[in-house]
């Protein structure tokens, strides 16, 4: 497939994106400056040397938005992938299987799911240690509880088709049924939903670390920077509107990304398809 | 009626459509959008009081056309050439708001699925008034009343109180008859029936269609009626028009076009299903017994099978026959153990299968194979037929790699298609190729017993005639035998080698096929033998004069 049959906004999408990426990956040589070193006055203004400015305590803002970037994606990516796996498979699996399993997994679900989300976040992470191996599994499992509710009600939809039938009357076991026959026809919904659930998790991320429970300093973190330059507001210092911009720049981005492989896998005919 | 509203009325046809051409956008993949031709030159003329049938398979343009004299085009389809006279105006040239009045009331629709055509939140009634309303033809008294005639007309159960119900709380067959009362309300000049008996059983289609016929005559409404089964046509219509790929094939009166067609084309769908096959005596020892077999969806409640017992020998073929909710499919689940029998037993190649899917071993589940209904729901939609007709063989006989494309090309040969469609997915496949393909998968696994669930009730009548003569071939090639499950009495004739009446979850009629079908017959197998259409015209009075019970109606 050529580059020119990429919609206008899924490129817009793939190139903010790919620079997201190569920012967190790349952080240590890209920054001009370290993300703890202070460098120059508090909040000074966007110059040739500090081209976004420095924040409150005078830190270089570029670098700390790179560095920034890295920890963010890193921990959304992480909780995300987290989320799904564990959310589509036990759904899946709950579909499927049926009766007491379902009952279970479903019920514990329905309980997690009444604690406001942020509210029992804050409690677990309160009580533990905010590394980011907590984080990220405290932000994965509060998440998959979402994607299983989606994955069981689009997959005890496929359940009933006559494929699925036919396959077990040919003997599969659920493995077979759940990765071959059901998950390729539970894509497009699942696709839409990780766009989605990946920025919930930035967004999550970003209001943990706001609260102080999140990312902690020196560690740099967009939701953590806004946090430690919302005072400049006061005084008319544009630099806690930065590293918001970011989180908006990566949540819609990201989401063109997924509207357009949403298209291109809800295509029944292998991309040979009708446009 | 209170009063006859003036409608403007023009003198010569009722409705006269000249070279008519409709054209849809397509958009092909990498390519620019283009047009295409659905109907092309299609001139008819129908006087007042006569029914014009039109008939053809799938993509012939016949609903296209019979949409057209309301000026409507489904999803994107236009008009874009000749002239339809109604009551000697172009309505084409009317505007929208010309449209608008016309629409139910000069021109009404009876749609082929009334259960999906009914809105299910309001009742009945409303609905079935709801153009005469809107049209101010009645007031709403007038309006109910006659709806309550047209109901009695149609011989609907309790005419005064069934406008009161909602959409589900009445049959599939009622149903249709009060969308008949729907369009006959509002006194319409012409009605277009689009396949209105076509997903209903023989039993109830029999009295639909004489019910459509009655009001029609009483009423002198004309009509256009599209089907896709000339035996139908022929009862309700004084002209036949044969469409193909948007084209005209051949018009004439009914009598001329089903028993001296010019055409080869029509030639060819009225010959249809007349597949000689000799019937084969049943051997010694059959290859699946079942005995007694009782089965209830949802712990005791009513008995879908109560004590069936049928045999089926090796190379032949059993057909089960009966209406909807007969118990022929629950039949085949509780063979193939996906609905664990209550009691009973069933014996295949002289060992008891167990009761549950889960507990069969592989070879039994191999040896028994299954095609469905609707093909299109019968594949993986995100596998390629490759993939679909491979998995048994990777999966029964761990055949992979080339050797497994090998064998997946021998079996699209066997089937009759060629090696390219190996790469293509379902959704790139006519219906007939499907279900082609499905056979396909159930010959991969070499079984032999193949339970043919209705496949071939989806399809049109060609394509089917296809599939049967397919499916007689592949059982002299591989000796393998079916239990075949249908409504359709005429593809019993064609196929079966012994033939089983279900009725109401029991076995009525069992034996062997001349001797089922030879009288003197029980009730139920009079009923449904005298309710399948034959290509006659003054068939349809015969039957309803000589049946010995009523169809129930659903």
């Amino acid at each position: 497939m050529s580059v020119a049959r990429i919609p206008f906004g899924a490129l817009i999408g793939l190139i903010l994106t790919a620079l997201f990426l190569i920012a967190a990956i790349f952080a240590p040589w890209l920054a001009p400056f370290g993300q703890s070193e202070i460098v120059g006055d508090v909040w000074a203004p966007m110059s040739g040397a500090h081209w976004l400015g420095t924040d409150n305590i005078g830190r270089d803002l570029l670098s700390r938005i790179i560095f920034g970037a890295r920890t963010t994606i890193f921990i959304a990516v992480a909780a995300t992938a987290l989320s799904f796996t564990l959310g589509a498979v036990l759904g899946f699996t709950a579909a499927v299987v049926g009766g007491w399993f379902d009952m279970i997994m479903s019920r514990l679900v329905d309980l997690l799911m009444s604690i406001p989300t942020l509210i029992f976040g804050l409690v677990v992470l309160s009580v533990l240690p905010s590394t980011m191996l907590t984080l990220i599994l405290v932000m994965g499992i509060l998440d998959s509880t979402r994607v299983y509710r989606l994955s069981r009600a689009v997959a005890a939809d496929i359940n009933v088709m006559d494929f699925v039938e036919a396959a077990r009357l040919r003997g599969e076991g659920t493995g077979w049924v759940i990765f071959r026959e059901i998950l390729p026809n539970a894509l497009s919904p699942l696709v839409s939903e990780l766009g989605l659930r990946f920025i919930y998790a930035v967004l999550f991320l970003s209001a943990l670390s706001f609260l102080g429970l999140g990312v902690q300093p020196p560690e740099a973190d967009w939701g953590g920077m806004v946090k430690e330059n919302k005072d400049g507001i006061v005084f008319g210092i544009g630099a806690a509107l930065i590293p918001a911009a970011m989180i908006a720049a990566l949540a819609i981005s990201v989401n063109l990304v997924a509207d357009w492989v949403l298209n291109r896998t809800t295509d029944l005919k292998g991309g040979r398809g009708n446009g | 009626m209170a009063k006859t509203p003036v409608k403007p009325r023009g003198e010569g046809p009722l409705l006269e459509i000249r070279n008519l051409r409709i054209e849809a956008t397509v958009y092909p993949p990498g390519e620019k959008p283009k047009d295409v031709v659905i109907v092309d030159d299609v001139s008819l003329k129908l006087e007042r009081g006569k029914v014009l049938g039109l008939i053809g398979e799938s993509g012939a343009g016949k609903s296209t056309i019979g949409l057209s004299p309301m000026g409507f085009g489904r999803g994107g389809v236009r008009i874009t050439g000749g002239e339809i006279l109604l009551n000697g105006r172009d309505i084409r040239k009317g505007g929208k708001s010309a449209l608008r009045r016309l629409r139910g009331r000069e021109v009404c629709y009876v749609a082929q699925s009334a259960a999906a055509a009914f809105n299910p939140a309001h009742k009945l009634m409303d609905q079935v008034v709801e153009a005469s309303l809107q049209h101010r033809v009645f007031t709403r008294a007038e309006a109910e009343k006659r709806a309550v005639e047209l109901f009695r007309k149609l011989s609907l159960p309790n005419p005064e109180t069934i406008g009161e119900r909602y959409p589900h709380q009445v049959s599939g067959g009622q149903l249709q008859r009060i969308m008949t009362a729907m369009a006959l309300c509002s006194e319409p000049d012409l009605i277009v029936f689009d396949e209105p008996t076509t997903a209903l059983d023989v039993t109830t289609q029999i009295d639909v269609l004489a019910a459509i016929k009655d009001a029609i005559r009483d009423t002198h409404v004309a009509a256009l009626y599209i089907t896709h089964d000339l035996a139908v046509v022929a009862q309700v219509s004084d002209e036949i028009m044969v469409l193909r790929h948007g084209k005209l094939v051949e018009w004439g009166d009914t009598q001329q076009i089903i028993k001296e067609p010019r055409k080869a084309y029509t030639n060819a769908l009225v010959s249809v299903n007349q597949i000689e096959h000799q019937e084969h005596a049943p051997g010694t020892t059959p290859i699946l017994s079942v005995k007694d077999i009782t089965a209830s969806y949802s712990n005791n409640a009513v008995k879908v099978l109560k004590s069936v017992s049928v045999d089926i020998f090796p190379g032949q073929t059993l057909a089960v026959v009966g209406e909807s909710g007969s118990g022929k499919s629950t039949l085949a689940r509780a063979i193939t153990g996906l609905l664990p029998p209550e009691s009973g037993t069933v014996t295949f190649e002289n060992r008891t299968l167990a009761p549950r899917l889960s507990d069969r071993p592989r070879a039994d589940l191999r040896e028994l194979q299954m095609i469905y209904q609707m093909a299109d729901v019968a594949m993986n939609p995100r596998q390629t037929v490759g993939t679909i007709i491979g998995r048994p063989l990777e999966f029964y006989f761990n055949i992979r790699g080339r050797e497994r494309d090998r064998q997946v090309n021998d079996l699209l040969e066997k089937i009759e298609m060629g090696k390219g469609f190996a790469d293509r997915y379902p959704a790139e496949l006519s219906g007939g190729q499907k279900q082609r393909v499905c056979i396909a998968r159930a010959l991969a696994a070499k079984p032999k017993l193949i339970i043919c669930d209705e496949v071939t009730s989806a399809l049109d009548p060609l394509v089917a005639h296809g599939i049967l003569q397919l499916l007689l071939e592949l059982q002299a090639e591989e000796d393998v035998a079916y239990l075949f499950i249908t409504h359709d009495l005429a593809t019993v004739r064609s196929i079966a080698d012994s033939i089983a009446v279900m009725h109401r979850g029991e076995v009525v009629r069992y034996g062997p096929k001349s001797t089922v079908l030879t009288p003197p017959f029980d009730d139920y197998t009079d009923l449904l033998l005298r309710s399948v259409p034959e290509m006659e015209i003054g068939w349809l009075e015969k039957a309803i004069s000589g049946r010995k019970m009523v169809g129930a109606g659903n």
